[in-house]
């Protein structure tokens, strides 16, 4: 299926983001490692692989500006829904489940990893929903 | 939104591909808004009206008329 000129512009904007976060990720924890950042310097580099996720966020806004397709926009609206909705439930869920004390700390960047696994459910819904219609 | 593009398609002979190339759209779009998954914009609908040379209404099933 041939991609739009948005879509093109956003595959190569997620990749290189994604090699950026690798980047910052793998720099930041190697610095951390062998103690070599400290004061305003430390949460300098452990903001930095936070800033490349920022971005993909950030990508898909720009996507959804940059896309002349209506129907495409839409659906990308509907996975970044789907995508909010379960991230942000299952946050909700695990915080109250930590705060009785029934489960342990999860880093909250998790939610991030969440979202993105959010945006998988909402292709997947999208695409069942279209074969249920056509059918 | 049921509507008769398929139908006004098929008579030209074109594909979804060639509908799609002529309003700048995708394939994806001509499919959804052929099969009623996706109601195109009022700007979207006068683009095909105008490719067909019709009214929309000539084109779309009004929700109303359907009921």
């Amino acid at each position: 299926m041939k991609r739009s000129k948005a879509a093109c512009r956003y595959d190569r904007r997620v990749l290189a983001l994604s090699l950026v976060y690798a980047v910052c990720l793998i720099g930041a924890t190697w610095l951390f490692k062998h103690q070599l950042v400290s004061g305003a310097l430390a949460w300098a580099v452990a903001i930095l692989p936070a800033l490349p996720i920022c971005g993909l966020f950030a990508t898909m806004g720009l996507y959804v500006v940059e896309e002349t397709d209506e129907y495409l926009r839409v659906l990308m609206i509907r996975q970044t829904l789907w995508a909010s909705a379960f991230a942000l439930s299952i946050a909700t869920i695990w915080g109250f489940l930590e705060s009785f004390g029934l489960v342990g700390h999860v880093a909250s960047y998790c939610v991030a990893i969440l979202y993105y696994a959010g945006l998988g459910l909402g292709t997947l819904i999208a695409r069942l929903s279209s074969l249920r219609r056509a059918a | 939104m049921k509507n008769r593009l398929k139908v006004l398609r098929a008579e030209r002979d074109w594909s979804q591909g060639d509908l799609a190339d002529r309003l700048g759209v995708s394939r994806q779009s001509v499919n959804a808004i052929e099969t009623g998954r996706y109601d195109p914009s009022l700007p979207l609908a006068f683009r095909i009206a105008e490719l067909f040379g019709l009214p929309i209404e000539a084109i779309f099933v009004s929700p109303s008329a359907e009921a």
